[in-house]
């Protein structure tokens, strides 16, 4: 960890604005909660405190107005209105602006603006003008701190019983107050009880000070700060002593504090009640390179470990043997252990929508609420960061496509506010993920006309609507007729399509003119180590993961030089294309006598992959290849070996569009 | 010998201030991120004075410093609570659960060694 | 080896602005040099694995301590020929940003020299004309001992395009 406070300070501004975000958002949907107000209410809190600390004055500053407007709304003062929460986020995005920005005159005239408007937004809620704080604290300045007139003070005090076990140390204070000037002390014993009542841990002693020095009272209060409400302490001047016989104005000469143990009557403010931290009660923070730093090394174990395993399989030592495969069972449980590590919930991918959602409806002019299910269904790390893109499009494209506006759905009988759901859930080893909408659904017209217009179908071709959907993925199709700020700019359908893919998994979609459409994923828990199938083509071994293999089948040498130039073998009364890899990856080498073929699926598409040698199963580690290598769309990776060589992994869902389009030349070609 | 402080807070830049305020005043200074972890360092540690944040995951600030003044070992050892000029009830509160004094934040490195230096009587 | 990667990292450390702690190379019959700070690791010669359908600048990859890094040879970006592995060969582990992104490269070499220190005043950059080498994968030459050394330009040559060629098109087709 960093050293330096004001780069921790940066990280935890982030997180708590992160937390303020969501706060605020939860707010949106249940205004009436008053834990939410009071965690959002935290954060600015803490917000403002640290800020303060760390020199961020400008943020600080700006915190404590919304901090003091969310105050009254904490108190009950003023109700959490949509509009008041909206001017909160707003002003959070500014103080996100004062942690990260070097503060400018703009800076601090924007901050005014969004102030106006939550005071706009307070005042609507019936907040009226706040109250000045300061009014209520000038009453108890008015405690005379007239300087000493004469040559000092005449100190009584006695702290409370409790006072020593509470950490006070009554001689400490004593010595304050000696160096305030020259005190001649005596100890009071008159409230000393009998022995035989006397409890050792109380404190039941008085002094009596007499300090000779120029200081004013507040600096003899100073000291006593701390204990001030529950003790006794009197300070009268020395030199007045006479005047103020004369003077009746007793208060004004001598500040007597007597309160009971609990002056201010319990506040009704919850203090534990956080859901949140209660659930991070049994939580470790690791730091997520650190996690992947865990993976690798048990990535090399496993590796060692299939070594290991070989060796002992050829070798009659019975000892090794027993101890290989005891290391197989441990490596393998704390492969599993590992995996279930790197499992976050999709909550923290779901979280960022609602954010998204909000402004979409701003930006949109639509209303639209925003569901969420299964949020505690865990996931791969590495699955939801490369999953956040492609849902953000996703979500963009239902609410800027699918959804209509308002007044729309109430002609076509629909409610006013349209809803888009995210939900996720697992099946074996796979989490689906679904995002439906309850719009206007997808014209098939539309997508059909686009797809003639564009070629990839001919006027009027037969084509099922669920094939006909699919042009949707491809490249460059998009059915808005106008492209609208949101969706019709960056990445498209394809890109989402071949973000999937990557993963290792699927995306279909379904839709039903006027009643919405519903994209639905399934992608693998996990990528970082897969079951792959170890195969040889020519001199070479690589990895087809096992997930994607349907089945196995023989090829024969007559059989191969017979279909030599259809590639296409028939699998149950279907064609299936096939790719020869020995020739796809330029081995030079004759093809084994005895090849295979490993039909290869992605949902709906297959695609058989003639290899040399089926070896067997492959417990794999998955390594990144490097950027020079990001082109060759062949592979997805890598993986080591046994014996330390390197083994290649196949895409799958590159062989597989291959295969297609192979089957569409040799179509378009008969 | 110098005084030996621990500091809880789950604030990270809040510890790392405070270690740093106290360590150049010549305190040897221990941290904690949390209450419960505060107990366990009190109870492993001797320390002369406790500083500690109040709003804390796992376990709050006011909760720690009831349990630790349940312990004998820790009954006199002066605790010391971070708080803003606002949170007259959270003071009121720790002040019953037998904390010693409180640091209004903001604070600066003097103020922070001013409350150490009286509190401690050193 | 190892005696010389700690000699590659003692000197790298001391060296004035003017002078590069080199370490010097055999490609074919031309001596190269790699500024020292960049080495990782001098390996034996390792099986390496063929990745179809990359370009044959960057043909394979191999197993460094459980990475799977990229093995290139400059003779190929500098139009000689490849040859076959003899016992001299080592394979030389440097770190280079390739767009953007820090990424270990095994170097092929017919053979690894020395640790030497070059004066950037002895430089001379590539001659614009009568060479038959792209003048901008060269950063300088220097002369030395009646041999010129030359001094890659790493960072054009790796940038230069996608070392793998269009492999995916190639695949399909």
């Amino acid at each position: 960890m960093s050293m330096d406070p004001i780069e921790t300070f940066r990280i935890e501004a982030d997180e708590l604005l992160e937390q303020i975000e969501q706060g605020l958002l939860d707010l949106t949907h249940r205004l009436g909660d008053m834990d939410l107000v009071n965690a959002v209410f935290r954060g600015l809190h803490t917000l403002k405190g640290s800020g303060a600390m760390f020199g961020f004055e400008a943020l600080a500053a700006f915190t404590h107005h919304c901090e003091t407007a969310f105050d009254r709304v904490r108190k009950g003062e003023v109700p959490a209105t949509a509009e008041l929460v909206s001017a909160v986020l707003s002003a959070r995005d500014h103080m996100r602006a004062l942690v990260e920005e070097e503060v400018t005159q703009a800076h601090l005239e924007a901050g005014e603006a969004l102030l106006a408007t939550l005071r706009s937004a307070i005042e609507k809620a019936g907040g009226g003008e706040a109250p000045k704080g300061a009014q209520a604290e000038t009453a108890s300045q008015k405690a005379d701190d007239r300087a000493a007139s004469g040559s000092g003070w005449n100190i009584w005090f006695r702290l409370p019983a409790n006072s020593m076990t509470n950490g006070t140390n009554p001689l400490a204070l004593i010595a304050e107050l000696r160096e305030l000037g020259e005190a001649t002390i005596t100890a009071d014993l008159s409230h000393v009880p009998p022995l035989e009542s006397l409890v050792p841990a109380e404190l039941q002693l008085a002094w009596q000070v007499t300090l000779k020095t120029g200081q004013p009272r507040s600096a003899i209060e100073d000291v006593f700060i701390f204990v001030m409400d529950d003790m006794e302490l009197k300070i009268e001047p020395i030199a007045c002593e006479a005047a103020a016989a004369g003077q009746p104005d007793e208060a004004a000469a001598t500040v007597e504090t007597q309160k009971n143990a609990s002056p201010v009557a319990p506040s009704i403010e919850p203090v534990s009640g956080d859901a949140r931290q209660a659930k991070s009660a049994e939580n470790v923070r690791v730091p997520a390179e650190r996690l992947d730093e865990l993976m690798d090394r048990v990535g090399e174990l496993v590796i060692a470990q299939s070594r290991l395993s070989q060796i002992a399989t050829m070798s009659t030592d019975l000892h090794l043997r027993s101890v290989s495969e005891e290391i197989e069972r441990l490596s393998g449980e704390l492969r599993d252990t590992m995996m279930v590590l790197r499992m976050v919930p999709v909550s923290t991918l779901f979280g960022r929508f609602r954010r998204l959602v909000h402004d979409l409806a701003r930006e949109t002019g639509k209303a639209i609420e925003l569901a969420t299910d299964g949020e505690s269904t865990e996931v791969d790390k590495t699955v939801i960061e490369r999953l956040a893109d492609p849902l953000v499009h996703l979500v963009r494209n239902s609410i800027d496509h699918g959804l209509e506006l308002p007044a729309e759905r109430e002609a076509a009988g629909k409610p006013r506010t349209g809803q888009v759901k995210l939900s996720a859930r697992q099946a074996g080893g796979e989490v689906i993920m679904k995002i439906t909408d309850d719009g206007r659904g997808i014209d098939h017209q539309k997508v059909r006309a686009k797809a003639e217009a564009s070629g990839l179908i001919e006027p009027g071709q037969q084509i099922s609507e669920h094939d006909l959907l699919q042009f949707i993925f491809h490249p460059g199709f998009s059915t808005a007729q106008k492209v609208t700020n949101l969706s019709g700019r960056g990445v498209g359908m394809d890109v989402v399509k071949r973000t999937i893919e990557s993963l290792r998994g699927t995306i279909d979609l379904t839709t039903k003119a006027g009643e919405g459409s519903e994209i639905s994923l399934r992608i693998p828990l996990t990528v970082a180590i897969i079951d792959g199938l170890l195969v040889r083509v020519g001199e070479g071994r690589y990895v087809i993961p096992l997930a994607a293999v349907e089945e196995c089948i023989e090829l024969s040498l007559e059989d191969d030089l017979r279909s030599r130039g259809r590639s296409f073998i028939s699998l149950r009364d279907k064609l299936v294309p096939f790719l020869r890899l020995r020739d796809l990856f330029a081995t030079g080498t004759k093809p084994d006598p005895h090849q295979k073929i490993v039909v290869i699926s992605t949902g709906s598409e297959r695609v058989g992959l003639v290899v040399d040698q089926i070896i067997g199963d492959h417990q794999t580690v998955i390594k990144s290849m490097s950027k020079l290598h990001a082109n060759v769309a062949t592979f997805s990776g890598a993986t080591i070996l046994g014996d330390g060589t390197v083994a290649l992994i196949l895409d799958v869902a590159h062989l597989v569009a291959a295969g297609q389009q192979q089957e569409a030349q040799l179509r378009a070609a008969v | 010998m110098s005084a030996s402080i621990l500091t809880v807070d789950d604030s990270a830049s809040i510890r790392i201030t405070i270690k740093l305020a106290l360590s150049d005043a010549g305190y040897s200074v221990d941290e904690a991120e949390n209450g419960s972890a505060g107990i366990d360092k009190a109870n492993a540690g001797n320390f002369d004075l406790i500083i500690t944040d109040l709003n804390m995951p796992v376990m709050d600030g006011l909760t720690m410093i009831e349990e630790l003044r349940k312990l004998p070992a820790h009954a006199g050892v002066p605790i010391i609570f971070l708080t803003t000029e606002s949170d007259e009830a959270m003071k009121q509160r720790a002040k019953a659960a037998g904390a010693t004094g409180w640091l209004t934040k903001p604070f600066n490195p003097e103020q922070l060694v001013r409350i150490a230096k009286k509190v401690l009587g050193r | 080896m190892n005696s010389m990667i700690e000699q590659v990292q003692a000197t790298s450390k001391t060296s004035p602005a003017d002078e590069m702690e080199v370490l010097t190379f055999n490609l074919n019959d031309e001596t190269f040099a790699l500024e020292a700070i960049r080495v990782q690791e001098i390996l034996d010669v390792l099986p390496e694995t063929r990745v179809p359908g990359a370009d044959r600048f960057a043909g394979s990859v191999i197993n460094f301590r459980g990475r799977v890094i990229p093995l290139a040879d400059l003779r190929l970006a500098f139009g000689m020929d490849a040859v076959t592995t003899t016992i001299d060969s080592r394979i030389v582990v440097i770190e280079l940003e390739i767009r953007g992104e820090p990424t270990l490269i095994g170097l092929r070499t017919d053979k690894v020299n020395e640790v030497t220190t070059l004066s950037k005043a002895n430089g001379e950059p590539p001659p614009s004309v009568g060479m038959r080498w792209r003048p901008d994968f060269i950063e300088g030459l220097f002369k030395r001992e009646g041999e010129f050394i030359i001094l890659p330009n790493l960072t054009a040559i790796f940038n230069q395009n996608d070392a793998s060629t269009a492999a995916a098109s190639r695949i399909i087709n």
